[in-house]
């Protein structure tokens, strides 16, 4: 495999992070997250995979600046995240976010719109996201009228317009068809190669997150740390044919072998080495 | 028109040509109801002879009066008692009983302190009008999806753009239905109350030709306000249905 070309400035940085629920009434708190130590370097592309519930959605939420971390730093661009979320980060979510109420075209535009952005710039942006989704022909659609992944598109092209740096993506694909999984796989590629911007993708998808990224977080069972972080070592200019290759099978093989146990212990069962001991 | 309006439209018709059958063959008594054609006559002779304008006037006006203040209250007070789930979960329960309360023993009370003016009317009409916006306004906010929430704090939007950019426009078909009920019961409240005790308006005027035995001018009266009500339900369903179809793509 060679080894991507992957700019090692940092972009975002998360140290000794953890986030903890307090419990409510008589429920006790809830560890969720950390500590955890991550640092995003600029234009990689990065996944997160881990078992249900070990805090990969809280992990984005905290680097998103959606929630305030129970301790720790976030920074991105070197400056503080600390609740509020940055100019220049933009988020993608598993939920349909598009706004029925609202044209495929007034939807993208939404953002740029509220930023007061000049009209002639809005139609230019919103006319070149729209395009580059594939989305054009469907500009004066209602998300009513489009498909899940089309409307998931929808949400990407508003993200895509106000042109952020670092694009997290939550789960984005995680309620359509292995097929369709596929295609937007490529176009999230497409976009991270033309735009630049840093991407972090939340998934639960092992073989998404080998194809997609740079490099891999797997994550433990709750509260969610890093247990390895693997480099993928995919060209920059890869698609999802390297679902054929070689390697991919290793590197979704590898993260099995670190999750396998995790996922057992989220579950509430014992972990194969435990079973294997009695 | 649709296959379904059709028949909607000839079941009406057939309803009426049987009242009408009945009451010429002599099956309805006249002094009970008067044919349908003679209500049309009566009521085209009311209104080019304008002796209903003031009527008209007043009561069409107190009623937008009722819906308007029912409809913009009602969604302050729902966004209030939807901002403070304390406050909702120790009222909650009075919203659910509400309607199995007669609001109507109130009117003379209302009466008694502000004298035979609109006041009362238009309170008694929000009274009975504003409860329907407030669930209606609870619902639709209770509805809008938390990723909203979350999309609005990626756009960096305060709470009022919030509310009025995302969480209104997404809670809008729940208050729609809040403002249909709105109308609906503002409508029947103002008629009912001019009807018991008022001064003046549609409702005294059947009021006083029921009392006279004046079949002709009631009923006239009567389909005159079975007319508007049609209309402005007609107007309201035809409103509901073409947002419907954009949010839902035609799909129900």
């Amino acid at each position: 495999m060679n080894a991507a070309a992957v700019p090692r400035d940092i972009h975002a940085q998360l140290s000794a992070v953890t986030r903890v629920y307090p419990g409510a009434g008589n429920q006790q708190r809830v560890a969720a997250l950390g500590p955890i130590d991550l640092e995003l370097y600029k234009g990689e592309f990065f996944a997160v995979v881990g078992p249900s519930g070990c805090g990969k959605s809280t992990f984005l939420d905290v680097l998103a600046g959606l929630q305030r971390p129970t301790a720790g730093t976030v920074t991105f661009e070197g400056k503080p995240v600390n609740g509020e979320v940055a100019e220049g980060i933009g988020v993608v979510f598993q939920e349909d976010a598009s706004f029925p109420w609202l044209t495929v075209w007034d939807n993208a535009a939404f953002g740029l719109r509220r930023n007061g952005v000049r009209e002639a710039e809005v139609r230019r942006r919103v006319d070149d996201a729209l395009a580059f989704m594939g989305l054009k022909d469907f500009a004066r659609a209602y998300p009513s009228q489009l498909s899940g992944g089309m409307r998931q598109r929808v949400c990407i092209a508003r993200t895509l317009v106000l042109q952020p740096r670092l694009i997290l993506l939550d789960e984005p694909f995680g309620a359509l068809d292995a097929q369709t999984r596929l295609l937007m796989g490529d176009e999230v590629l497409r976009l991270w190669r033309t735009t630049g911007a840093t991407v972090l993708l939340i998934t639960h998808a092992l073989d998404e997150a080998a194809m997609l990224a740079d490099r891999v977080g797997a994550m433990s069972a709750r509260p969610g740390r890093f247990i390895e972080i693997i480099e993928t070592g995919w060209p920059r200019g890869r698609d999802s044919t390297i679902v054929a290759q070689a390697g991919f099978g290793e590197i979704t093989g590898r993260l099995w072998e670190l999750l396998r146990g995790e996922s057992m212990k989220a579950m509430g069962h014992a972990t194969p080495s435990a079973a294997a001991a009695e | 028109m649709t296959r379904v309006g059709l028949i909607r439209i000839a079941v009406i018709a057939a309803a009426f040509g049987a009242l009408e059958l009945a009451c010429r063959l002599g099956f309805i008594k006249h002094q009970v109801i008067i044919p349908p054609s003679e209500m049309a006559t009566a009521l085209y002779g009311l209104l080019v002879s304008g002796a209903l304008n003031a009527d008209i006037q007043r009561t069409l006006g107190i009623i937008a009066i009722v819906i308007a203040v029912s409809i913009v209250l009602g969604f302050i007070l729902g966004l209030v008692i939807h901002a403070l789930p304390r406050v909702r979960e120790a009222i909650e329960p009075f919203f659910a009983t509400y309607y199995a309360v007669p609001i109507f023993i109130f009117y003379p009370v209302l009466i008694a302190i502000f004298g035979l003016s609109p006041i009362p009317i238009v309170l008694i009409g929000v009274a009975t009008a504003v409860v329907a916006m407030i669930i209606a306004t609870l619902t639709g906010l209770d509805r809008v999806p938390p990723v909203l929430t979350k999309v609005a704090r990626v756009h960096r939007l305060g709470k009022i753009a919030t509310a009025l950019t995302l969480q209104l426009p997404a809670a809008a078909p729940y208050l729609f239905t809040g403002v249909k009920l709105s109308v609906s019961y503002g409508f029947i409240a103002v008629i009912a109350a001019e009807f018991i005790l008022s001064p003046a308006g549609l409702g005294r005027d059947i009021s006083d030709a029921y009392t006279d035995f004046n079949n002709r001018r009631m009923y006239a009266l009567i389909l005159f306000l079975l007319l508007i009500a049609t209309i402005i339900n007609s107007a309201l369903h035809a409103l509901d249905v073409r947002w419907a179809e954009r949010r839902t793509g035609g799909r129900s």
